[in-house]
């Protein structure tokens, strides 16, 4: 599995609840994509309650990242190809 | 090794989170315990200090049969490599819950989540999807939450 926190990542929420984070994307983002736990994004599983959104901001996805000790975190990364992969309906 | 056509133990998982709450290594090996005795076979998924936990309490190997770290056993169960029959996911925070939604979504499995903590009742309100629970306000001492598992897994008769 890839390492997140080896990509240039920008923290939007800190310590979120999965909740927050999913109105945050709501509230801050028109185009939005709803996936599965376990979806896969920069090499990573998405861990997570669904529905699970991932915002599409230019050229960055914004989703939810959970740690086990610190809890979840929204995070921006630039990623085309995980923005293709998401309007491209895979898996 | 399993024989051809004979059905191996029933797996259980146990998937712990950050090991900060007291009560959470002392039931995870109760449980171990237990489990065992009922003819499973358990494997423990944490993080590293979880993992270091186990091998220092545990160094003979009496309750838990095997550990796993929690990313690799994520990445098994969303894969399909890895299919318990039964997954017991300890949740005293969001994130742990976030790991419960994730098991039950991705696996067919039985996964009952036992939420402690001091916010467990308030943590259990906020769960929106379909999960089996165990919750009870647990941080140091673990009898109370001993109990209501005995009472879901049937053991609340027995003296072991």
């Amino acid at each position: 599995m890839g390492c997140i926190e080896e990509l240039k990542y920008e923290v939007l929420l800190s310590r979120a609840t999965f909740k927050e984070c999913r109105e945050y994307i709501k509230d801050h983002y028109r185009e939005q994509y709803t996936v599965k736990p376990g979806y896969k994004i920069f090499d990573s599983y998405i861990i997570g309650v669904p529905p699970i959104l991932i915002g599409v901001d230019n050229s960055h996805v914004v989703f939810p990242y959970t740690k086990p000790c610190h809890g979840t975190f929204l995070l921006r990364i630039e990623g085309p190809e995980e923005i293709a992969r998401l309007r491209a309906g895979k898996k | 090794m399993e024989k051809e056509g004979i059905p191996g133990p029933k797996k259980a998982l146990l998937l712990l989170g950050c090991p900060e709450v007291p009560v959470q290594m002392g039931i995870a090996l109760y449980l171990c315990h237990r489990l065992r005795k009922d003819g499973w076979d358990v494997t423990v998924a944490g993080n590293p200090s979880v993992l270091h936990l186990i091998r220092v309490s545990d160094p003979a190997r009496h309750y838990v049969d095997r550990i796993t770290g929690l990313d690799r056993c994520m990445e098994k169960l969303i894969e399909g490599n890895a299919k318990p029959d039964l997954c017991l996911v300890f949740a005293h925070n969001d994130a742990g819950l976030s790991y419960a939604a994730t098991v039950g979504s991705v696996t067919p499995s039985r996964v009952v989540a036992i939420i402690f903590g001091r916010n467990a009742e308030e943590l259990a309100k906020t769960i929106e999807f379909p999960c089996e629970t165990i919750v009870e306000k647990a941080v140091h001492n673990p009898l109370a939450l001993r109990q209501k598992i005995d009472k879901v897994f049937g053991w609340a008769a027995s003296k072991s």
